[in-house]
């Protein structure tokens, strides 16, 4: 069973195990932004938390952000995308942003087919 | 073309120093600069042809017509850079004593009286340099209004959606938060919302009036009065004021602090981004505050006023961009009451002679075809059927020789192009404007490839923004 | 009445009528008559171009244009080459707005990415933005520029120009920053009350070099205490004096700002100037403003446009940084055609001569009885001098001769002045004021 879920403001997060996870964005949002040009990242230590922006993607005309599925810890951010933002667009799925641990709460997310249906209407 | 990096000769330059007539005396040790200074080598006849080409490769307003919407690109008359130039204006220090700068306060006390008769308010400050600088500076001036009355819980601006991006910015700059409120289908605050929205942590709102499409707030003093209601502050944001000088003022209408464009209204050019003026108008409440001293007149003899304790403090050096005021002095001076009425009535009748022609052909979200000095069209529809953008359109139009319209914004208006020819214009470059809108708007339908590919007869084609944001380049390495 | 208004009252009506209009009051109709004015605007009338040209000249001859000056504080009277003046004036350059499209914008755009490249060398830095409004406003901005989610605190040292200390601190007062002052001890920064005051809060240290008073800060020994820690290193500086001196990124600044109007922008009553900024890469997202980068057209030619817009007000809102939109644009040009002319060379004759007459100036004023340096460190081309009369009699004295003479520094019981020299004061100037001031003493 595939351990990738879907936020509905278009974030996925892969669980390592219970508490670790890592999180991206969808290959729908990216196709919808468009190039980006920019990814901010936050810091190692840093808390995140359900629904609350921990990052923001810019493409030439326009900046959103990027909110976090999962209230935890960043154990780890992908500083790949800090020189590379167009890894986003080529591979959305493997161009995770950051990995959280500790994680003690998490939204409600959809799996790949219910996400899918909610981009098709 | 190439850089002036590119061009001359290690040993060329310009002889322009005399030889040292006093002892020469070397920077101390420790103190001198190691790295080689790159700077152009070149005569100047090279200079000369270098910005000659760079001229070649720049439009403005004298080079054709250029209805950017929200920018008032009116012409800029030769005589107010005539005065500007006078060396009793352009070669005065700014900290002369004050009985040899007499004629510099005139022009600031001069331009105040004008500005305030204009905007109905009543004082005006010159010191910020442009739209936004003023925005940020009448926010404080309601920050400190607050503070002052023990009220520093209101710290919430509210702004529609429609507003300019310096609108919130300016806002959260000075220390607020920013709370939007939605338009009407009509394009019109929603009066129902911002009700919903007030309350005792408002400390003001902003509005642009005529709005951002165009329209006169048709609830303008029940707005005004919602906001008063509650203990806000209203603020006039004077991007749009070209369509109501001498018709209706802000202060008329519930506002309490202004700031003025003198590089949209008041015809000062703008110099390919700047510098603008962008002075602060207000209510007697909130002279106080104002980060200039004021000038008085005491028997003819014109001086600062010890600056109010409990002014904001300056927004910057010295006193404003001064030679921009004498261009706007000049600019009032010769239109005067009729005249600037008359720029006004023209602003608006032109706007709404293009509208009028183009409603037909065009999508016009709001208005129901009248206008104040600017419009918006949207064209969702053409990109729906036809795949051509706001932006394709704007790029078909460099191909014709004429600036494009305002693009994507307001951002309330999908594909928007918002249209503002000025009273400067004759009525044939409207007619002809009129018919190439109409004809790129048969040649979209027709032949939309086309479009994608325009410009094609502008010195480049369209630039690869991605290329230039993912891999910045902002400077020319030697 | 003057007008700038091509169409004539019949075709007005023409227009009107085509509308479906009879009045030109009839297209203000939407606007409720509430708020409408009932009668003319209460200021005078129009006037025609002759009526005004004369009016204005009349008001520009109520100043006095000093024939010499040797006061500085934040303004300075340097030569400007008649070819900047020529090139400004281009009417391209003069009327075109800001360069949003790029394609027919191509001139403004080249000129801003060549600015961006001589602040970038005369300061060391890697990124400049193309101009804010002021050198105050540039120092406000840097300030801003420093501010982490942890370091709210910035120290600005007690010898930076008042305005800009003033100008900061209007900037910051509705942010969660603070500013704390750094106190000077013999004219110069104190180095060691500096780094009392650094701790885990502090964003940035800001100096100016040359500061207020002229002198050479230890800029060395402040970049030394920064170093290593993340706190931003910000300096203030005199772009003619980096023709000789030391440069911001020399001393190991992370944010070199400054006023331009020394590149060829006249005195002008304190305005338009022009604020430079220029930083390091690692910062370059942080810098406010507009900013040209190079990039490719559709054919592959090389191609300028405004890029990292993301930064900025029109697509970050609320949450930009910085809220400039309109900035010094053609001053920013007019300091790139300065620098053309000058090249390195008549930058580096324009820096020393300014120091030279600057320092034969206060030899000859420290000549006269009354007159010392207050000071004892190197200066460039300002100093203080204590006076021994009245600054006021003094100045007037000098005034009556077509000479602005130094600045009155508050504080000082009116008896120090601060001033100047630049490459436009000749030997004879010094000398015959030397000589009028020895009139004035005793």
């Amino acid at each position: 069973m595939s351990k990738i879920f879907y936020a509905k403001s278009h974030e996925w997060v892969e669980f390592l195990d219970d508490t670790t996870a890592r999180v991206g964005i969808s290959d729908y949002a990216q196709s919808e932004l468009g190039d980006l040009v920019f990814v901010s990242l936050p810091e190692e230590g840093d808390e995140v938390a359900v629904g609350e922006s921990f990052a923001d993607v810019e493409s030439v005309k326009a900046v959103s952000n990027v909110y976090s599925p999962v209230s935890g810890t960043v154990k780890a951010v992908n500083e790949n995308l800090l020189d590379q933002p167009e890894l986003v667009n080529s591979d959305a799925m493997d161009a995770w942003f950051i990995e959280v641990e500790n994680i003690s709460d998490k939204a409600d997310l959809l799996t790949e087919e219910e996400y899918k249906k909610l981009i098709e209407e | 073309m190439k850089l002036i990096f590119e061009k001359g000769n290690k040993n060329r330059g310009l002889d322009l120093m005399p030889e040292c007539d006093v002892p020469i005396r070397q920077v101390a040790t420790g103190y001198e600069r190691k790295k080689e200074l790159n700077l152009p080598h070149l005569s100047e006849t090279e200079i000369s042809r270098h910005y000659t080409k760079l001229a070649k490769r720049t439009f403005g307003v004298n080079n054709g017509f250029y209805p950017l919407g929200s920018c008032t690109m009116k012409y800029n008359p030769k005589i107010n850079n005539e005065m500007a130039g006078l060396p009793g204006f352009s070669d005065v220090h700014p900290l002369q004593p004050i009985d040899t700068v007499q004629g510099c306060l005139e022009v600031y006390r001069l331009a105040e009286k004008y500005l305030t008769k204009i905007t109905g308010m009543d004082a005006i400050d010159f010191q910020p340099a442009a739209g936004a600088h003023g925005e940020f500076t009448g926010l404080k001036l309601i920050w400190a209004y607050h503070q002052d009355r023990n009220d520093s819980r209101r710290d919430k601006i509210i702004v529609p959606d429609s507003a300019h991006g310096t609108n919130p910015a300016s806002a959260s700059m000075a220390g607020f938060t920013v709370i939007n409120v939605p338009s009407t289908e009509d394009g019109f605050v929603d009066v129902k919302a911002l009700r919903e929205v007030v309350g005792d942590d408002t400390a003001g709102f902003m509005l642009t009036n005529p709005n951002t499409i165009g329209l006169f707030e048709e609830h303008i003093l029940e707005i005004t009065s919602i906001i008063h209601e509650a203990g806000g502050l209203n603020y006039y944001d004077g991007a749009n004021l070209n369509a109501i000088m001498g018709v209706a003022r802000p202060g008329d209408m519930g506002f309490d602090v202004v700031h003025l464009n003198l590089h949209k209204t008041f015809s000062t050019p703008h110099g390919g981004g700047g510098p603008g003026s962008g002075p602060v108008g207000c209510k007697d409440i909130l002279v106080k505050y104002l980060p200039s001293a004021r000038i008085i007149d005491i028997d003819g003899r014109l001086s600062f006023e010890d600056k109010n304790e409990k002014s904001i403090g300056r927004v910057k050096d010295f006193y404003g961009n001064f030679l921009v005021v004498v261009r706007a002095l000049t600019y009032m001076m010769t239109l005067g009451s009729e005249g600037l009425k008359d720029a006004s009535e023209n602003a608006v009748l032109n706007a709404n002679y293009m509208l009028h022609k183009l409603k037909d052909t065009f999508e016009v979200p709001f208005g129901n075809g009248r206008c104040m000095h600017e419009f918006v069209i949207s064209l969702e529809g053409l990109k729906k059927e036809k795949s051509v953008s706001a932006l394709d359109f704007a790029k078909a139009l460099l191909d014709r020789g004429m600036h494009p319209p305002t693009m994507y914004f307001p951002l309330i208006v999908h594909e928007a192009l918002m249209v503002e020819p000025t009273e400067t214009e004759t009525k044939e470059t409207l007619d002809e404007a009129i018919e190439l809108f109409k004809d790129l708007y048969n040649k979209a339908c027709n032949d939309p490839d086309a479009m994608h590919n325009s410009p094609t007869s502008t010195p480049i084609g369209r630039p690869d923004e991605v290329m230039a944001a993912r891999n910045p380049i902002l400077r020319y390495k030697f | 009445m003057g007008t700038y208004v091509p169409n004539t009252k019949d075709e007005q009506l023409r227009m009107l009528k085509e509308i479906g209009l009879d009045s030109m009051d009839q297209l203000f109709e939407a606007i409720p008559k509430e708020v409408k004015l009932g009668s003319p605007l209460d200021i005078p009338k129009g006037m025609s171009e002759m009526e005004v040209s004369s009016k204005m000249k009349k008001i520009a001859g109520k100043n006095k244009v000093y024939e010499t000056i040797f006061r500085g504080c934040g303004a300075y009277r340097h030569y400007i080459p008649a070819i900047v003046k020529q090139v400004t004036s281009k009417e391209e350059f003069m009327t075109a707005y800001t360069p949003y499209q790029a394609e027919i914008s191509q001139g403004i755009l080249q000129s801003i990415f060549e600015y961006q490249t001589m602040i970038c060398e005369l300061t060391g830095m890697q990124v400049s933005n193309a101009s804010v409004y002021d050198g105050a406003s540039a120092a406000a901005e840097a300030v801003i520029m420093s501010k982490e989610r942890k370091r709210k605190k910035a120290l600005v040292s007690a010898s930076v120009n008042p305005m800009i200390i003033e100008t900061i601190t209007t900037y910051i007062s509705g942010t969660d920053m603070e500013l704390e002052l750094i106190p000077v001890k013999d004219g110069l920064t104190d180095l060691e009350s500096l780094k009392n005051k650094l701790d885990v809060n502090t964003s940035c240290v800001l100096i100016q070099q040359p500061n207020y008073y002229g002198l050479l800060e230890d800029g060395d020994a402040i970049g030394s205490i920064l170093a290593d820690t993340d706190i931003k290193y910000i300096m203030s500086c005199n772009p003619i004096s980096l023709g000789v001196l030391k440069t911001p990124a020399e001393y190991g600044a992370d944010i070199a700002v400054g006023e331009g109007q020394p590149l060829g922008l006249g005195l002008s009553f304190g305005g338009p100037y022009l604020g430079f900024m220029a930083t390091t890469e690692k910062l370059m997202r942080r810098l406010p403003g507009r900013i040209v980068g190079e990039t490719k057209d559709s054919q592959g030619r090389r191609a300028y446009v405004l890029t990292l817009q993301a930064r900025e007000q029109h697509i970050r809102r609320e949450k930009a940084s910085s809220n400039i939109c309109s900035n010094q644009a053609l001053c920013a040009m007019t300091a790139a055609v300065y620098l053309a002319a000058m090249g390195r060379e008549g930058i580096r004759q324009a820096a020393t001569l300014s120091m030279s007459k600057a320092h034969y100036l206060a030899e000859r004023l420290c000549e006269i009885d009354g007159y010392d340096l207050v000071y004892e460190g190197e200066f460039f081309n300002e100093f203080v001098t204590t006076v021994n009369a009245d600054v006021d009699v003094v100045l007037k004295a000098l005034s009556k001769h077509g000479i602005l003479g130094g600045y009155p520094l508050e504080g000082s019981d009116r008896r120090q002045l601060l001033w100047c020299a630049t490459e436009l004061n000749t030997k004879e100037e010094i000398d015959s004021m030397i000589q009028i001031l020895n009139g004035v003493s005793g």
